[in-house]
């Protein structure tokens, strides 16, 4: 039998204007108890105001995604003598990025929301076959890593560009979109990787892998996103800065052997951006931060033709 | 007041199968689900959908194994219908982007399950349910069904003998809602959490079952109780069957393959009988002293590869919850409480029926498919792979009769007034200063179920169990609600909840007094052999004052006459 000492993020829009955090020693508990073990027997057996999400405890369900000692994590796929081997405090709170409705319980709409801009099902091209599609087995097995997201929103909750941008599409809604574009039977996949590659989609990432950290199915939000990068590409797909910036980042380093960084936001974004924000560059080279823009600043490197030979053969492994 | 001609009460595969296809048909439709409806119990599932598409096999082949498994109390016409269209049903999920399985030439894979020495369960790794489930949510965002996600239904309207609605609660903010509709679908799944433990998820609670009882609609095949062998005992979650479909062993405490012993009758299929025969040879195993902990080991260490490749979540759960790497030690495992091959009794087309003279008539405007309903598909026992299935095709075609029916009548008549009696429930509720607890009184009526109604049952335990439920239920008036609130209040559910699983605990040992033999799940020892003679036959029970009355409804045989049922 173990103990847990729990610190839980209380908040009831009814009778209060502010949250609070409510401690709880909750005893007794069984040697492989889960946090979502010890919030239950808290709702259960010592305070029933707690309001909370759960159901299969078994890690399917994606409803007890909530912030464990700041990180969103499912509280059924939590054990407490993992978090706490000594009884140290485990902090509960709901997930971030979106509205707190009752203490743990936290608005989803943002969720479903996104999950349904990207469209996520799959559409066929002309009479489907009269039995199952024939399809390698090898991609329906690639594609369990995304179609295993039980959409508990945790990645949604800790989305360091969700933060700063409400646009942005998120990890599991996007991981999802790979698990459409990347299905044989998939017949628009231009079509979705063309509003994908809009803003606030696949380009808006920036791979700060919170994602893939916190995904409790392996997910790899991220990794998905990447997959639907190159098919975007691939498909050329390219009139846009993430595209683009891509683009001269490999051509940069296969030519010289080294990327020029003064080129890569001039390439990515246009020179009409380049002209606006000329002032920077200029003062920036006055104070020798960057080298001036001239022909020859950019010399390749010694064993450039090394550089190009590994590129060739890269580019020639893509096409087999 | 909402109204749509068609309600679907349930969010899980069953009831967006239903739903899905009554919008097909052009009714309008809604589904109201207390949870996401991604959260459903479906999503469990880990096993497969079985679907006879291989070459050696055939649909006839699968119904005749089916009617075995249910040891011959499944009604034939169904289970016709489940193994023969059923087929198309799955080729319909495979086209809409289930990610099967494939073999070597790019079709779908299929594994061995129970009851069955073919190999017919389509699946996604070890992850089918959740895979269809959510394919199937992506179908209704793409077809823009509607959708009430945490929406609780306290109880169904009735107008003339017809059911035409139900009373909702919005659990985000409280507010109670009159849902107006001209047929409404119940496909609130099994009533798990009314045994403890079981494999079920905490939202499993016969909600379904009993709003309908309630209305006067008949339960059937209740004592019918699935124990799946194969569960983990610090919880009660599931391994799946597939386990053993692919070649995983049963060991008894002298590491012996009991399931090989000529007395459990299985010496063909061993570990792959159906689960009835399977659950009924670990207890005894275990009662004779053969267990280890009160368990038998399911061993896979000879399959380890198969395992890596295919089953990632029981590997996963062996591990979290067993400490067990199961491709290098034997996993502990022992039947648990799984499914409910009772509920409420419907034909073919959904159509529930009520108690009418010695016999029954159809309740109009009453639908129900999946766990909660009782098409008899399964009877008496269900093989693994047919509950998938049994959603999908049942659902759609409750979907499809809901709504030509909603197309054939007028708009019921039913007052806002409604609400009152409902809000009335549970303002009285929030009076109570009462020092009962719900999950006190759930976890008391789970011990007595499991003890007196799992595996085996006889007439004294019953009669005990019905006295000491009777005396837990008359403790339901002291039980308070902490939360006075009304916003996403879980504690005012966790009450509402228990008063419904209370009937299907009554309907359940009612049922299980009444049928005096022993045939497929429900295991008598006071009436240890199967009575064809007599017994034959549905038990069906119907709500009345003084609790579940028992009548009794024909068993439908089409092809298969009943036999001895070895494996």
């Amino acid at each position: 039998m173990i103990e847990a000492n729990l610190k839980v993020y209380r908040y009831d829009p009814q009778t209060a204007q502010e949250p609070h955090y409510d401690t709880y020693e909750v005893k007794e508990l069984p040697d492989f108890a889960t946090v979502l073990d010890a919030l239950i027997k808290v709702r259960e057996d010592i305070d029933g105001t707690l309001a909370m999400r759960c159901s299969c405890r078994s890690a399917v369900c994606g409803s007890c995604a909530f912030r464990v000692n700041g990180h969103a994590k499912l509280g059924c796929k939590t054990k407490v003598s993992t978090l706490a081997p000594d009884g140290e405090e485990i902090c509960v709170e709901p997930m971030g990025n979106m509205k707190v409705i009752k203490d743990l319980v936290t608005e989803m709409d943002i969720f479903w929301d996104k999950l349904k801009q990207v469209k996520p099902w799959i559409e066929t091209v002309g009479e489907p076959p009269e039995r199952e599609y024939q399809v390698p087995a090898a991609k329906m097995v690639e594609l369990q890593q995304p179609m295993n997201c039980i959409m508990c929103g945790a990645c949604v909750s800790d989305c360091t560009v969700l933060e700063e941008d409400s646009k942005f599409l998120a990890p599991a809604a996007l991981a999802k979109a790979y698990r459409v574009v990347g299905d044989p039977r998939h017949g628009k996949t231009k079509e979705w990787l063309t509003d994908l590659s809009e803003e606030g989609g696949i380009w808006d990432c920036t791979r700060c892998l919170e994602c893939v950290e916190v995904c409790p199915k392996d997910v790899a939000p991220m990794d998905q996103i990447i997959k639907l990068r190159e098919q975007a590409i691939e498909e050329g797909l390219t009139d846009n800065i993430g595209a683009k910036h891509v683009l001269h980042f490999t051509e940069s380093v296969a030519h010289t052997g080294v990327l020029d960084e003064r080129m890569l936001p001039i390439k990515a974004a246009g020179w009409g951006w380049a002209v606006k924000n000329a002032g920077i560059a200029i003062k920036a080279t006055l104070k020798g931060k960057i080298k001036p823009l001239l022909p020859g600043s950019h010399p390749s490197v010694t064993e450039v033709q090394d550089v190009r030979r590994i590129h060739e053969e890269l580019e020639e492994g893509k096409r087999k | 007041m909402i109204e749509y001609d068609v309600l679907v009460i349930g969010g899980g595969l069953a009831g967006m199968s239903a739903a899905l296809h009554a919008g097909e048909v052009g009714a309008s439709v809604a589904m109201v689900s207390k949870v996401y409806p991604t959260r459903s119990h479906s999503a469990a599932a880990q096993g497969g959908i079985n679907a006879a598409l291989g070459i050696e096999d055939s649909w006839e082949v699968h119904a005749y194994e089916t009617v075995k498994g249910s040891d011959f109390l499944g009604d034939q016409d169904a289970i016709e219908i489940l193994c023969r269209d059923g087929i198309q049903d799955v080729f319909a999920l495979e086209h809409w982007g289930v990610i099967f399985d494939r073999n070597e030439e790019g079709n779908i894979h299929m594994r061995g399950f129970g009851g069955t020495d073919k190999s017919r369960t389509c699946h996604v790794g070890d992850m089918t349910g959740q895979t269809i489930l959510h394919v199937m949510y992506e179908r209704l965002l793409r077809m823009n069904v509607k959708s009430y996600d945490e929406w609780f239904v306290t109880t169904l309207l009735m107008e003339e003998g017809a059911c035409c609605g139900a009373v909702a609660m919005d659990i985000t903010s409280g507010k109670l809602e009159v849902f107006k509709a001209k047929a409404v679908i119940i496909c609130t799944g099994g009533c798990g959490r009314v045994y403890e433990p079981s494999t079920n998820g905490l939202i499993v609670t016969g909600d379904g079952l009993s709003l309908a009882y309630r209305v006067g609609a008949l339960l059937m095949d209740m004592e019918m109780v699935q124990y799946h062998p194969t569960t983990l005992p610090a919880n009660g979650f599931l391994i799946t069957e597939g386990a053993r479909g692919e070649g995983a062993y049963l060991l008894n405490s002298e590491g012996e393959r009991f399931m090989q012993e000529e007395r459990y009758g299985a010496t063909t299929l061993e570990e792959k009988a159906s689960r009835d025969v399977v659950s009924r040879a670990e207890t005894i195993e275990i009662q004779e002293g053969r267990g280890i902990d009160g368990c038998v080991l399911l061993d896979c260490r000879h399959i380890k590869d198969r395992i890596l490749e295919a089953f990632h979540q029981i590997s996963e759960l062996a591990i979290d919850y067993a400490g067990v790497d199961i491709t290098q030690d034997p996993l502990p495992i022992r039947p648990g409480m799984h499914y409910m091959m009772g509920g409420i009794k419907t034909d073919i087309d959904g159509r529930c029926y009520r108690h009418n003279g010695d016999g029954s008539e159809p309740l109009p405007g009453l639908y129900s498919a999946g766990e909660a309903a009782c098409v008899s598909a399964h009877g008496a026992n269900r093989l693994g792979g047919n509950s998938l299935l049994d959603c999908v095709t049942f659902g759609r075609k409750a979907g499809v009769h809901a709504a030509e029916y909603a197309s054939s009548i007028n708009s019921p008549n039913i007052s806002e007034a409604v609400i009152e009696v409902e809000e009335q429930k549970i303002v009285d509720l929030f009076a109570r200063s009462t020092n009962e607890r719900a999950p006190a009184l759930r976890l008391e009526m789970g011990e007595i179920m499991h003890t007196f109604t799992g595996v085996f049952r006889e007439e004294a335990g019953l009669l005990e169990a019905e006295r000491r439920i009777h005396a837990v239920r008359e403790r339901y008036p002291e039980v308070s609600v902490h939360d006075k609130g009304r916003v996403f209040n879980t504690d005012l559910l966790a009450v509402l909840e228990l008063d419904f699983m209370f009937d299907c605990a009554e309907t359940i040992i009612a049922s299980a007094l009444a049928r005096k033999e022993s045939r497929g799940a429900h295991t008598r020892t006071d009436y240890p052999e199967r009575d064809d003679e007599n017994w034959l036959k549905h038990v069906a029970v119907y709500h009345t004052p003084d609790g579940p009355a028992v009548t009794y409804l024909p068993v439908t045989i089409t092809k298969w006459q009943p036999e001895a049922r070895q494996y």
